[in-house]
């Protein structure tokens, strides 16, 4: 660093100052512009966001494969060393499993052959992308995840994610070839589900906890920890009947949910897109402007529908 | 001619890489650990790099950098704009403006400023973020944030000095 001398330093470091102090205010200035852009135009920064993690996502995926790989290497020698009484564990599950898998084989026949003599509206069928989770943004303040697909791939925005455990959350943003996935545990999360087998009505609303709260419930509903909380597909591309979680806290203003999702390996997540039979979904209306009729023509449970969106 | 080329180019290398390491700092931290409940609390390492270049070479870290850098942070965090930027942006001027002070400081001294404005860093960071939704974030994932990021100070304020020593003499 040199320092200017004589009679021009005179001139140059007031004004050297003043255009310092000046660039400091401007960027300032931008700093609360983008806080106010970020309300104001929430499509424009959407895009860059997207162009920002489309340019990232390629390192990320990179950068996480040996992380992922130092991950699995000690996950296997811990579970080497338990590996004969997983094994009786597991045989015992898939024993108990098999049964299950009779019991879903009858129920399936019998669904299809009541669908059929009530003429219900047939499902939509589910198509997956699996994508790999790149990147975690972490901090305190939000809760979402990088994958590696993107709009190229066939994801779009408000698709579920789920892993094998249940729902995880919904994708916030597809870029091109990456996509965010607000988690439910997020606080700009709100999620329609059903509570346990009164199947009432409820949304799922993250605060940035593990376990986020159960609002909108009817007053008069009992519900007790332990109850199932699935997907209730109101108002969206959002496939009904998935699993989220269990009540975990009942109590005054207080109800909480504890989800299946395993948050601490998240390694892929399968994106669900919901599709509608043609007919009821123009091709196209899919990717956050769902009609409401989408969502009352696959509600054959007897709740209405309202045209509701699980937006952020 | 050739040689001249050659050694600008590398003070220039020389030169971006404070701002290169601190975005290589930002994206790094979004490496999933898989790490159970390690996510939330995350150490800001965009913050302690801005902290210790801001100190010690402000010529290599000026205020489009630190903004640039609190801008990426906000696109890749996908939290609302402007926060990490704006937050950077005033850490990096009021540290800078006792640069001189902290410059020669102990590496002690240098951590323990650290301290409070790390504090108020991630104070301003959650009082914006509640500002921006309307409503009340838990503080509590915010603190333990801030007790990773005081913790692993040291190590990269370590890393940072043989960097500099190194690369920038």
């Amino acid at each position: 660093m040199k320092k200017p001398s004589g009679s021009i330093s005179h001139i140059t470091t007031p004004v050297r100052a003043w255009a310092h102090r000046f660039a400091f205010l401007l960027l300032v200035a931008s700093a609360f512009g983008l806080m106010l852009l970020g309300k104001a135009d929430a499509v424009l920064v959407e895009r860059a966001r997207s162009a920002v993690t489309d340019a990232v996502t390629p390192l990320l995926d990179a950068a996480s494969r040996p992380a992922d790989a130092i991950n699995d290497m000690i996950e296997s020698l811990s579970e080497l060393a338990d590996l004969r009484g997983e094994n009786a564990l597991l045989r015992r599950e898939n024993e108990r499993l098999r049964s299950w898998q009779a019991v879903a084989q009858k129920l399936e026949a019998e669904s299809t052959a009541l669908r059929r003599l009530t003429r219900a509206v047939p499902e939509s069928s589910l198509r997956f992308v699996t994508a790999r989770v790149v990147g975690d943004p972490g901090g305190a303040f939000a809760r979402s995840v990088l994958v590696n697909a993107g709009v190229r791939d066939g994801v779009a925005k408000g698709q579920a994610a789920i892993t094998s455990d249940g729902l995880v959350g919904r994708v916030a943003e597809a870029g091109m070839q990456s996509a965010r996935v607000l988690l439910i545990t997020d606080i700009n999360s709100r999620i329609p589900v059903l509570v346990g087998t009164g199947r009432d009505r409820a949304i799922l609303a993250g605060d940035n906890s593990a376990q986020p709260k159960l609002l909108y419930l009817a007053p008069d509903v009992d519900v007790a920890p332990g109850d199932k909380i699935i997907t209730s597909g109101h108002g969206g591309a959002f496939p009904p009947g998935l699993p989220v979680g269990v009540v975990s806290q009942v109590g005054e203003g207080a109800l909480r949910a504890l989800p299946f999702a395993d948050w601490g390996h998240l390694e892929y997540l399968r994106l669900a897109d919901y599709e509608l039979s043609g007919v009821l979904m123009p091709p196209g209306a899919r990717d956050g402007t769902l009609s409401a009729d989408g969502s009352h023509a696959r509600e054959n449970e007897g709740a209405k529908g309202e045209p509701q969106r699980a937006e952020r | 001619m050739n040689q001249t080329v050659w050694t600008r180019l590398d003070l220039v290398a020389r030169g971006l890489f404070p701002f290169a390491l601190t975005l290589l700092l930002v994206m790094g931290g979004m490496v999933p650990l898989r790490v159970p409940d390690l996510s939330p609390i995350i150490p800001s390492l965009g913050l302690i790099s801005i902290y210790y270049w801001v100190i010690y070479r402000p010529d290599l870290m000026p205020g489009w950098a630190v903004f640039l850098l609190g801008f990426i942070q906000d696109l890749l965090g996908g939290g609302p704009l402007g926060i990490h930027a704006l937050v950077f942006l005033l850490m990096a001027a009021t540290v800078g403006a006792q640069r001189r002070f902290l410059a020669t400081g102990s590496f002690t001294l240098v951590w323990a400023l650290f301290l409070p404005v790390a504090a108020i860093s991630f104070l301003l960071i959650w009082l914006l973020y509640c500002l921006n939704l309307g409503m009340l974030i838990d503080p509590r994932s915010a603190m333990f944030q801030y007790m990773t990021t005081v913790a692993v100070y040291p190590c990269l304020a370590w890393l940072f000095a043989q960097a500099q020593r190194a690369l920038l003499r």
